[in-house]
């Protein structure tokens, strides 16, 4: 076994290291540094396992965790798919913590700020964990250490608003592992197994003798269920602009740019490895999705039309975003997953960005975030502005940016389907009019100069070295993925054929 | 449903879980709420701990002179169960100090009263 096979164990291992590491340190600022380095250190590993992958034309691999063998050890396996989405994961979590580190550093009580890294590290180890388990319970058991680690960075910023916003968040996510328990225990019932690939064997002859059939749509759905909760794809989608509107600006990157997809590669890897996309498709799990999705897509714009707020303007945007990735994934076909992978990938490059500059254009105004107090504030902290109006334009479906591609596919990927290809292309064409129905005034509003001594409070703020360093290379990464975006297609393609 | 009489366990546990999840979800008290997700919890527990028992078999610790596999249940649902519970608890501490916080701000712990004061507070930010 190659020495580069190690990495995954390694990308988790190190991440809860620095998390029990933490505590020992002697302030926010070391803490600050520490999950710097591992968040680099895991970023540089997933980045040269993808390569080395590839350069196999696209390998993938089950892991044994301390060489004990299938029915008593525990599994990790990693493809293509998994690499990318660990190279993209620790890139997109070190430029939102950049980008909101002044925040951070406000926001936080001081002797607390160093518990927050520690939640970041073990959120951070818990979503490599989700994506590289080959085991259910083990999926399960990340699953709570994530919702705990997220609802913790939520209530980070001490005030009422934030904890009532986190125990939303809380009970729902419980209501949605809940399920997601049960689920797999009855699915353990009828199968005997806990690796996925072992419970696949299970699934796939009881497909076909058509052996507890009954039980095996329950499975289904409320894993589905658990999952696209805690994911908040429409109608479940209640907790998540409290959570990600009132949260502190690094929270809301990560909560909106990562947490969510954790989940959702999660039940990408279990409908093609433990159930089997054919026997999706015959229990029709998937056309629930797909409406879920699209309503989710219309429902989820014109909330935010009527949203005021920037953040939670920005939040509410996130559940028609998500409605896309559940759109993608309940065609069924292989297309659609490939651009709801995609889109994935687009949506954490754009939506973290667009709440860094968010946080940073409020701070211009005296951190107030109502769009009448945030006229011209473009003209107070430029780049800010301009990364705003590309994060926009990206959720609108301009060419040449990342969200641009991913409609591409997903309108492409409509094609193989007639039954659904109207279904798609009018949803899709319409919530790309209510998008831009609401972020082109948002964009408007912010580059509106007004005259100076007004009575809002301005105040010109000179953006930080690191949050520069986050906007710029969040832009190059927007405009990377929108040109570059064939072999990033590639790696996904071969990613999800070997799944 | 013949079943049923015969998976007492499980259907207990089923309802069980129901019970738990919709107290989870509708309750206005947020310390019913957080026994509502024990029950939810307790009950999965139950329905695995009474599909990992076969009858006439003794629990997985080796029994001097009774050595072939036959004779024992499979350790690994009872595992489950106690990793399921050490998560719960971690879960269940964490909700109850939330809950304890909200509590010394807002006096009350019905749901809907904190969200009407926390809308006023803010309310009063923004003037």
């Amino acid at each position: 076994m190659p020495f580069v096979y190690n990495f995954p164990f390694f990308s988790i291992f190190l991440a809860m290291l620095a998390g029990i590491i933490t505590p020992f340190l002697k302030n926010g600022k070391m803490a600050q540094r520490v999950s710097f380095v591992m968040i680099a250190l895991v970023g540089a590993m997933s980045g040269i396992l993808l390569f080395s992958l590839m350069q196999d034309g696209g390998a993938s691999y089950t892991y044994m965790m301390g060489h004990f063998p299938a029915p008593w050890g525990n599994e990790l396996r990693a493809g293509p798919l998994e690499a990318l989405m660990a190279l993209a994961f620790s890139l997109v979590m070190l430029l939102c913590l950049c980008g909101g580190l002044k925040d951070i550093f406000e926001d936080i009580l001081p002797e607390k700020q160093k518990f927050y890294f520690i939640m970041i590290n073990l959120l951070f180890s818990s979503l490599l964990a989700l994506v590289y388990t080959n085991d259910v319970f083990t999926a399960y058991v990340f699953i709570e250490i994530n919702t705990i680690a997220a609802c913790a960075i939520v209530m980070a910023k001490d005030s009422g608003e934030t904890i009532v916003a986190t125990l939303r968040y809380l009970i729902m996510s419980l209501l949605g592992s809940g399920l997601f328990l049960i689920g797999i225990i009855l699915l353990y019932g009828i199968t005997g197994h806990l690796l996925m690939s072992d419970i696949q064997n299970q699934v796939v002859q009881l497909a076909s003798t058509g052996r507890y059939a009954m039980p095996l749509t329950v499975v289904v759905g409320l894993i589905a269920l658990g999952l696209s909760i805690k994911s908040a794809l429409f109608p479940f989608h209640s907790w998540l602009p409290g959570a990600h509107g009132s949260a502190t600006t690094a929270s809301s990157s990560i909560l909106s740019g990562l947490v969510l997809k954790g989940y959702i590669i999660l039940l990408i890897k279990l409908f093609y490895r433990v159930f089997t996309i054919e026997v999706i498709r015959e229990l029709h799990v998937n056309n629930i999705l797909f409406f879920f999705g699209l309503a989710g897509m219309i429902a989820g714009s014109l909330r935010a039309m009527k949203e005021t707020h920037i953040k939670r303007m920005v939040a509410y945007s996130s559940v028609a975003q998500i409605g896309y990735i559940y759109m993608g994934i309940g065609m069924g076909t292989g297309l659609g997953v490939v651009a709801a992978c995609f889109h994935i990938l687009a949506h954490a490059f754009t939506k973290p960005m667009l709440f860094a500059t968010a946080g940073a254009l409020s701070a211009t105004r005296g951190h107030k975030k109502e769009f009448h107090d945030l006229k011209g504030s473009a003209y107070d902290n430029k780049l800010a502005g301009v990364g705003f109006t590309v994060g926009a334009l990206s959720m609108v479906g301009m060419p040449l940016l990342a969200g641009f591609v991913s409609k591409l596919y997903f309108a492409m990927g409509s094609l193989d389907e007639p039954g659904r290809m109207w279904w798609t292309l009018l949803v899709l064409a319409a919530s790309s009019v209510l998008n831009a129905l609401y972020y082109i005034p948002a964009v408007i509003a912010i580059w509106t100069p007004v005259k100076k001594g007004a009575d809002a409070p301005v105040q010109k703020v000179r953006p930080g070295l690191a949050f520069v360093f986050s906007v710029v290379l969040f832009l190059i990464a927007n405009f990377a993925l929108g040109v570059g975006f064939a072999p990033v297609i590639r790696v996904i393609e071969s990613g999800l054929s070997l799944l | 449903m013949g079943n049923l009489l015969i998976d007492h366990y499980e259907a207990v546990a089923v309802i069980l879980f129901g019970i738990g999840f919709m107290g989870l979800l509708l309750h206005k008290n947020l310390i019913k709420k957080i026994i509502g997700l024990n029950i939810m919890d307790t009950a999965i527990y139950l329905f695995l701990a009474a599909k990992g028992y076969i009858q006439g078999r003794l629990a997985p610790i080796l029994v001097e002179g009774v050595t072939g596999v036959e004779n024992y249940v499979n350790p690994i649902p009872s595992g489950l169960v106690l990793t399921g519970i050490v998560v719960s608890v971690s879960v269940t501490a964490f909700s109850l100090a939330l809950v304890q916080r909200l509590y010394l701000k807002y006096r009350t712990l019905n749901l809907d009263e904190i969200m009407i004061l926390a809308k006023k507070e803010k309310g009063a930010d923004n003037h």
